[in-house]
């Protein structure tokens, strides 16, 4: 049954994780996500089936991942940034050998250790694939505690679904935030479709080999060629964005996470002194929700996009306008949360400068 | 009528070896395939072989099997026997990808008491990239990146990883053979027999360490291989029963 509770975005993940089907979690201690984990080893020891592992280290806690997803079980690892990195090897394995699996990233500062503040750093490595090699993972942004409960839900749907790594990639911020969810229905994980591909010994059919070691050339690239016709089909299928005040905006806004939600507070303040702005928030941020670009209206010429980074989704906001309008960008790296008082200040100057 | 002595395990695929002539990764395969056979695990047995020069395992032993990053079997191992807690799982892995990129992932595996295999195969050198130095390479011995000698002060010495997975709660036998020869290749098959058994009784988590002969990068014939294995390589790393808790309830 579904009910509405008060629960901190990491707790939304994990519940709505469990209730999806997830019987398998292995992490790695880091802040700010160590609510997941420790959420996850009181859930699944709850579970008959469920298995919860502390790993010594994100590099086997994604490799324990990929077992379990080979032998069929929805499966998932969440960790922050340095512990990202880690993992990126077996992202790409997971990629490469077709394997469905949940990773969520609470992204914090960076470089290097950086700090535990909520940071958007961690964009090109997530949606450039996130490890080695000519492939991409589907990333999803939530920007509300629902949307933690519901885009992991679909996060596992569509790893099942197109045999693919999905990443949730929020920050501390969204991982901290205690919001009014309405949490999913359970899905039985026994009643789920079959996977007719996983290992589980080969009794009464021939034996199933799962790799990614493609030792003849026309092989690995029919392989690669394989995987971009599933990109292409993903990227009809799934791409998300919300636009808000759209209708009549002359400058739009593009945040996603919690940037999005500080660009709401922003454009509320600034439309209350009457400037016309609205809001187009990426949900997927690989597939790069281009087609909602090419369907702004023409009088859009202002694009601001804002992040708490130095530019990353700008390359993919500049790439779906192919040349259209002019495209402005305010960011911070992470660290301190920037406010809505000071993007309003930046939309209002910007409005001002661009005599709209 | 003659008698059937010897025959192909029907878990061995009947096909040509690309291993190089004299290594020892083939025999290996064919006892675990003889093994599974014996047992009768066949269906419901899952390997897992490790990136280096048995990579290709699964051409040759006809069980279901999931390829590992280099160093990660038993991580893996881990997901597949932690969701699937009937089935057999086991590692296969050189002394490169267990004894150094993947000592993590293996002493933490012996330790959790996963009910694993690994299949630890010691030939001294990285085969697959081209007989560079080993954790496991000997003082002295020769290899691509040890061109004067492994040497104590510039390469420390080898690494006996089994002895430190002895000294984990949760492995309940290890033991180290080789391929060398006829009996050792007997006591080889009867070790993994063995391991495999444990595993089915629940026991935790076992390991056979094999000293396995690799011609072509040691730069010796067949021949020399397996005495120098009897010579050198065991004197470092004595065949023994390691440690052994398999009749302890
Ligand atoms: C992350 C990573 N680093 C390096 C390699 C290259 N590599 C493949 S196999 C191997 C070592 C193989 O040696 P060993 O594990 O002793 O097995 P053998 O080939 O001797 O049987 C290395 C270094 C790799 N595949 N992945």
């Amino acid at each position: 049954m579904s009910e509405k509770v008060l629960m901190r975005g990491t707790h939304v993940v994990a519940e709505a994780a469990v209730r999806a089907g997830c019987r398998f979690y292995a992490g790695y201690p880091i802040t700010p996500q160590n609510e997941l984990p420790e959420y996850m080893s009181d859930a699944m020891a709850r579970l008959e089936d469920g298995t919860f592992i502390q790993a010594e280290s994100e590099l086997a806690a994604i490799n324990m991942v990929i077992g379990a997803s080979i032998a069929g079980a929805r499966a998932m690892t969440s960790s922050s940034s340095p512990g990202i990195s880690l993992k990126q090897e077996g992202f790409s394995f997971l990629a490469a050998q077709e394997l469905p699996a949940v990773i969520v990233n609470i992204m914090r500062g960076s470089p290097g250790l950086g700090n535990i503040a909520p940071s958007q750093g961690d964009y090109f490595q997530a949606t450039r694939g996130g490890g080695h090699g000519d492939y991409r993972s589907i990333v999803l942004a939530p920007a509300s505690g629902q949307e933690m409960a519901d885009l992991t839900r679909k996060a596992f749907d569509y790893a099942d679904r197109y045999r693919i790594p999905v990443m949730i990639l929020a920050d501390g911020m969204m991982g901290q935030m205690m919001e009014p969810v309405l949490l999913p229905e359970s899905i039985d994980p026994r009643k789920l479709p079959p996977k007719p591909w996983i290992l589980n010994g080969a009794k009464g059919r021939p034996s199933r080999v799962i790799k990614s070691l493609l030792l003849d050339p026309s092989v690995e690239e029919a392989h690669n060629w394989k995987l971009v016709r599933k990109h292409e089909m993903i990227g009809r299928e799934i791409s998300d964005a919300e636009t808000d005040l759209m209708d009549d905006a002359r400058i739009a806004v593009i945040a996603y996470g919690t940037a999005a939600r500080i660009a709401k507070g922003a454009i509320k303040r600034v439309r209350e002194t009457g400037l016309k702005v609205g809001l187009l928030r990426p949900v997927t941020l690989w597939p790069f929700p281009e087609k909602v670009f090419r369907g702004l209206d023409e009088s859009v010429e202002n694009f601001l996009v804002f992040e708490m980074s130095t530019g990353q989704m700008l390359e993919d906001v500049k790439l779906s306008l192919a040349g259209r309008g002019e495209v402005h960008f305010y960011g911070r790296p992470g660290g301190p949360i920037p406010t809505p008082d000071e993007v309003a200040k930046v939309i209002s100057r910007l409005y001002h400068r661009q005599k709209l | 009528m003659a008698k059937l002595v010897f025959k192909r395990p029907k878990t061995l695929k009947q096909v040509i070896s690309h291993y190089c002539p004299g290594c020892g990764h083939g025999i290996i395969h064919r006892l675990i395939a003889e093994v599974i056979e014996d047992l009768d695990i066949g269906e419901k047995t899952i390997g897992v072989p490790p990136a280096g020069c048995a990579v290709l395992a699964y051409n040759y032993i006809d069980v279901d099997m999931a390829e590992a990053a280099h160093g990660r079997a038993t991580a893996v191992a881990t997901g597949i026997k932690r969701i699937l807690p009937d089935r057999i799982v086991f590692a296969y892995q050189g002394d490169g990808d267990m004894a150094a990129i993947g000592t993590a992932e293996t002493i933490h595996a012996a330790n959790r008491g996963e009910n694993i295999t690994c299949i630890f195969v010691n030939n001294g050198v990285y085969g697959m990239t081209g007989g560079q130095m080993a954790p496991t390479t000997i003082l002295g011995q020769l290899s691509t990146t040890t061109p004067g000698g492994r040497d104590m002060a510039r390469d420390g010495g080898p690494l006996d990883l089994s002895e430190m997975l002895a000294l984990t709660s949760g492995s309940v036998y290890i033991e180290r053979t080789a391929v060398n020869s006829p009996k050792n290749v007997r006591r080889t098959k009867k070790a993994i027999a063995k391991a495999f058994k444990s595993q089915m009784a629940n026991r935790g988590f076992s390991l056979v360490e094999i000293l396995s002969p690799c011609p072509t990068n040691w730069k010796m014939s067949p021949v020399d291989s397996h005495r120098w294995i009897d010579k050198v390589a065991a004197s470092v790393f004595p065949l023994r029963v390691i440690k052994d808790k398999t009749e302890e309830s």
